[in-house]
């Protein structure tokens, strides 16, 4: 395969990536490094660098919608980044010495897990309105906008939150991905912030933790420009066109089979990553 | 002489447009600098199995910078994606100047931290 080629096969499936990632709200970074790794045979470090900055591109562009909505909370988004940047910080450097083998058995285990939790559903946490101190003192508690007015809403479990944010940010630089599921998890279940609340945070929070980590592997020499420019272009284009089509698709069988996607690519990464070590 | 009060609405506002127009600068870079490689290189056989490290050049700000000045397709590619990175790190840095302006000094506080740990991997880590 000669250049031309490689860029036109790798744009066009990065903007498949980055489309269904928008349409489902999986995300496009997690098929992105198994799709690049699996069919391109692109080292596993390379696929991760580029993987990683097209999550900066589409969580900026999300967050640019997002942010004017006005369901975003900036201070909760700001105090967790500092968590989820150092935990971004430590991944980075983590990467630079874990075996190859080993990142692709924990991308598989966390494909597969991201397919259990899309296939869950959204759970339905009850939400409690007795503020919390620690919260009420950091200025956390919020408003967002629904049919009736605003909404007010308190904010729980700031310690416990903060620390999963720790894992979500190595996690994500680790593997090159947004690692939203994860995130989301933290500010549903454990810091019982309404849904929309905290996937609008995340996202917002997705590209500064990716940011903290892109630096490292852009100094490190994981950044290849003739892989990330189709990939960072496919993925953002593909992702625009998803959230415009967003309001007019039903998504439900589309999340179905993209999770079946998922879950075929996290077997084949384990199977990969095995077969390398053994 | 503020004409609007400052508020966390305005600030979501600013920070909307700042995180597009970064975005849209930094593919239109890329989108710049990929003609270019495409042009020059297209023909050359692509291989990215064996994981090499790219060239000090193509790692660092000043060689990035330097790189794209002189036409290089692969030096302003990767100054397009210097851009998308520095797009949340210009948004972080916004934020402390809106904190302060609502003399929230806790949240300055916790914004500059996140901010020391971004500019610390983008250059404290070369």
């Amino acid at each position: 395969m000669n250049v031309l080629e490689f860029s036109l096969l790798v744009g066009v499936s990065s903007l498949a990536a980055g489309f269904l990632g928008a349409l489902t709200g999986l995300g496009g970074g997690v098929v992105l490094v198994p799709l690049l790794t699996i069919f391109f045979h692109v080292d596993i470090r390379y696929a991760i660098g580029a993987s990683l900055i097209s999550v900066i591109g589409t969580s900026s562009g999300a967050a640019a919608a997002y942010v004017k909505e006005g369901f975003s909370n900036i201070r909760i988004g700001m105090f967790l980044e500092i968590a989820t940047t150092l935990g971004a910080l430590l991944g980075a450097f983590l990467a630079l010495h874990v075996p190859t083998a080993a990142l692709a058995i924990i991308f598989g285990l966390v494909l597969l897990y991201s397919a259990y939790l899309s296939g869950r559903g959204q759970p339905i946490v009850p939400l409690d309105d007795h503020p919390d101190p620690l919260a009420t003192r950091l200025r956390m508690n919020g408003s967002y906008p629904s049919l009736s007015g605003p909404r007010d809403y308190y904010v729980h479990r700031v310690p416990t939150g903060f620390s999963i944010m720790f894992g979500a940010g190595l996690l994500s630089a680790l593997l090159g991905i947004g690692s939203g599921a994860v995130k989301v998890l933290a500010m549903d279940q454990a810091m019982k912030i309404p849904f929309k609340v905290s996937t609008t945070t995340s996202n917002f929070m997705i590209g500064v933790t990716a940011a903290a980590s892109a630096g490292v592997y852009l100094n490190r020499g994981y950044v290849d420009p003739g892989l990330a420019m189709p990939v960072v272009l496919g993925v953002l284009f593909g992702a625009l066109l998803g959230s415009r089509l967003l309001a007019h698709v039903k998504t439900r069988s589309l999340r179905i089979v993209f999770s079946i996607v998922i879950v075929a690519l996290g077997i084949e990464m384990l199977y990969k990553g095995f077969s390398a070590v053994m | 002489m503020h004409s609007k009060p400052w508020t966390d609405r305005r600030m979501e506002n600013i920070v909307g447009n700042l995180l597009r127009a970064g975005v849209l600068l930094s593919a239109l870079v890329v989108l710049s600098g990929g003609v270019l490689f495409l042009m020059r290189h297209g023909r050359s056989p692509s291989d990215y199995r064996v994981f090499r490290g790219e060239p000090s050049e193509l790692r660092h700000i000043s060689g990035i910078v330097r790189g794209a000045l002189k036409g290089s397709g692969r030096g302003l590619i990767q100054l397009g994606l210097l851009l998308l990175i520095a797009t949340p790190v210009a948004r972080v840095a916004f934020s402390i100047f809106g904190f302060s302006e609502e003399k929230d000094w806790m949240y300055v506080g916790f914004t500059t931290i996140v901010l020391a740990i971004l500019l610390y991997s983008l250059i404290g880590t070369s």
